[in-house]
């Protein structure tokens, strides 16, 4: 899996409440069946006309914006489906790093699979770092230290122990969970003996 | 969460599932039941093979196809990507030994609908699908969430996921629900009341007279929208309600097995001084027929009330939000809900495309035709559904009425198949989702129950079921 340390760059201010995973990615681009390739289609009801041409005063159509690593968006980001295609177009346009008030639970846990890194902070703060996003002030993001710098805004946030260490090392979590396969085949022996209707052949 | 004390239905189901920690900290939970579908599963099957790791436990899973599928000529799926997604989904699973419905299967349908309706779903399992819906199988008191395709691979290689404990949620609803209001009124009531980020973090557990009164389908409706809450699953204690539905189901526990099952869950409901971090009550006397007006499942409004004014939001924001909703849904502040005209009627989907909805459906819209500039379309969520309701007529009930009667599957209420609104298209529709451009591009959705969209296909208007006669 990706790994993230800290990055560095300008931030696109998506100033949208409950931003779902639709709108990120809209279902036709949901018919792949691979993980690469989704960036160009990333917001694309807001990118594109109905004829397909680039709307050009949305704000990821517009420079310095069109090379943004970070997105400051409003509360609830990622709500609705549990596609995995909404990270996987996000890290594709290039973005790594999202910031808001609050992330829908599937798709924060989606993010930390694709090396992207959600930073929850308050309402206050969401608005102080929309503002430095619109001026184009640089952002520096932190996450061993767990910090967002923005021209003189510098925010702590939290983030739990697992999740820091995963996307610094780009953990393989499949492979750590296999390591635990006698804990697992215990559970199910135990399981069969006391449960044997759940593991009837179906 | 400590072993000792009461515990909640959740708590219950979480300790029987808790493989152990890992070093990291994180909880390694058992999964009972995999569910999987094509569009979300590709991607882990590649991850597998990429790998060279093994299906854990092929048993454990389910796949059928149904978010692509097209509900008309479905021998032959035209769209080339879409055949080519079932097609994967058919050779992953031969590849693993996993069970699949396939397309002609009378077993086929949504994956939501078939779990239950084959007795796959039960109390007191935990079940997991790459699909936000997903929660739809908590009615049986179920520990049941959507995963990421990520986790999909993780469940697949490992038969467990990783997970932190949940917080645990109530809310309550008491009383006889008043005419015309049922299942879905309540949970659009409720997703109005806590919003789309209410339940974050937390699993609700719906309780009260007004809950356990509801039929198995109506406990589906439920849950199934409590991700529109933003709640990571909806729960609610089974009871003999839910034992009565299982009983004699394909899937369900073999006579040497049953009592067993029903003693253990027997034992799951919540106990009575168990502790939740969030507590709502309800009274079912202030719950009218709901619809949304704007494009998210928040926008909620009785069908006797008027869209909002932006002018009277409390903050700048909500304001703002608001106003772009009304310019989606090409609305004005203070227009009558019944005042507004629609093109489309969608019945169907994971939140109400089961029989008792389509018996409903047809028993207001009998002898009756629906309004001559709206198109209207059923579309039953399995293969069983449509043929029980055709085993009782309700087909025929329905396409004299003017309803087109489909074949299975997601369709409309995504939009992923030949089954999308045109742009300004305004929808009546049963699904679950108001987004923009949810169920295509520019067009324009309100949820509301399946009773509400029957009257309202009839008369051409959004409309009160309590004044339609």
């Amino acid at each position: 899996m990706d790994k993230f340390n800290s990055l560095k760059g300008i931030a696109a201010p998506l100033p949208i409440v409950n931003i779902d995973t639709d709108m990120i990615i809209p279902k036709q681009f949901l018919k792949t069946i691979k993980r690469t390739g989704l960036g160009v289609s990333l917001f694309y009801e807001m990118r594109y006309d109905n004829d397909g041409n680039l709307i050009k005063d949305f704000i990821l159509n517009t420079s310095p914006f069109d090379q943004s690593k970070i997105l400051v968006a409003g509360d609830n980001f990622g709500c609705g489906s549990s596609r995995e295609h909404a990270p996987w177009s996000l890290k594709d346009f290039g973005i790594k790093c999202v910031i808001s008030t609050s992330f829908a639970d599937i798709f924060y846990n989606n993010c930390f699979q694709n090396g992207i890194l959600p930073i929850v902070v308050s309402p206050d703060q969401l608005d102080q770092l929309m503002m430095a996003a619109t001026n184009q002030i640089e952002f520096s993001i932190d996450l061993p230290e767990q910090t967002v710098k923005a021209g003189n805004h510098s925010i702590n946030f939290e983030i739990e122990e697992f999740r820091k260490d995963r996307l610094l090392q780009g953990l393989d979590d499949i492979g750590i969970t296999l390591g635990y396969q006698d804990k697992i085949s215990a559970y199910e022996e135990d399981k069969k003996n006391k449960k044997p209707w759940l593991f009837k052949d179906n | 969460m400590s072993n000792q004390g009461p515990k909640t239905l959740f708590d219950k189901i979480w300790s029987e599932h808790l493989v152990g920690q890992r070093e990291d900290g994180t909880s390694l939970l058992y999964i009972d039941r995999h569910l999987v579908h094509e569009v979300t599963s590709p991607q882990a099957f590649e991850g597998l093979k990429i790998s060279n790791r093994p299906v854990h436990r092929p048993e454990a899973t389910i796949a059928v196809a149904d978010h692509n599928v097209p509900t008309i000529n479905r021998q032959n799926i035209e769209d080339p990507q879409s055949k080519i997604q079932v097609e994967t989904l058919a050779k992953n699973t031969k590849e693993h030994g996993i069970q699949y419905f396939d397309l002609m299967d009378q077993r086929q349908g949504i994956v939501h609908i078939i779990g239950p309706e084959q007795g796959i779903t039960q109390p007191g399992m935990t079940i997991v699908c790459g699909d936000s819906h997903t929660s739809t199988h908590g009615a049986f008191g179920a520990l049941a969430f959507g995963i990421g395709t990520s986790e999909v691979e993780h469940v697949l290689a490992t038969q467990t996921i990783v997970q932190n404990p949940a917080k645990n949620m109530r809310i309550s609803v008491n009383g006889d629900l008043p005419f015309g209001v049922n299942s879905k009124d309540l949970i659009l009531y409720i997703i109005g009341k806590i919003g789309t980020a209410g339940g974050t973090g937390h699993v609700i557990e719906y309780a009260g007279s007004s809950i356990m009164g509801l039929s198995m389908e109506g406990r589906m409706t439920i849950c199934n929208m409590s991700i529109e809450a933003g709640a990571r699953a909806g729960l609610i204690s089974p009871d003999q309600t839910t034992f009565n539905y299982i009983q004699g189901r394909p899937y369900a526990p073999s006579a040497d097995h049953w009592d067993q099952a029903v003693e253990y869950w027997s034992s799951l409901p919540s106990d009575n001084d168990a502790n939740y971090d969030h507590e709502i009550v309800i009274d079912s006397s202030e719950i009218d027929p709901m619809v949304t007006w704007g494009t998210s499942p928040e926008d909620v409004v009785s069908v006797k009330g008027l869209v909002p004014n932006p002018s009277s939001a409390q903050t700048e924001n909500k304001k703002k939000s608001i106003e772009r909703s009304l310019e989606y849904m090409g609305l004005k502040p203070g227009t009558k809900i019944t005042d507004i005209k629609l093109d489309k009627i969608f019945i169907g989907s994971c939140t109400n495309g089961r029989i008792e909805d389509l018996r409903k459906v047809a028993s207001i819209v009998k002898d009756k035709k629906i309004a001559s500039h709206v198109q209207a379309m059923i579309v039953p969520g399995s293969g069983l559904v449509k043929k029980q309701a055709e085993e009782e007529g309700i087909d025929i009930i329905l396409k004299d009425a003017g309803f087109e009667w489909r074949e299975a599957g997601c369709s409309m209420c995504l939009g992923m198949n030949p089954d999308q609104l045109k742009p300004g298209e305004r929808c009546a529709s049963t699904s679950n989702r108001n987004f923009e451009g949810r169920q295509g591009r520019g067009g324009r959705t309100h949820l509301m129950s399946p009773e509400l969209a029957a009257a309202s296909a009839i008369t051409g208007n959004i409309s009160d079921i309590r004044d339609f006669t």
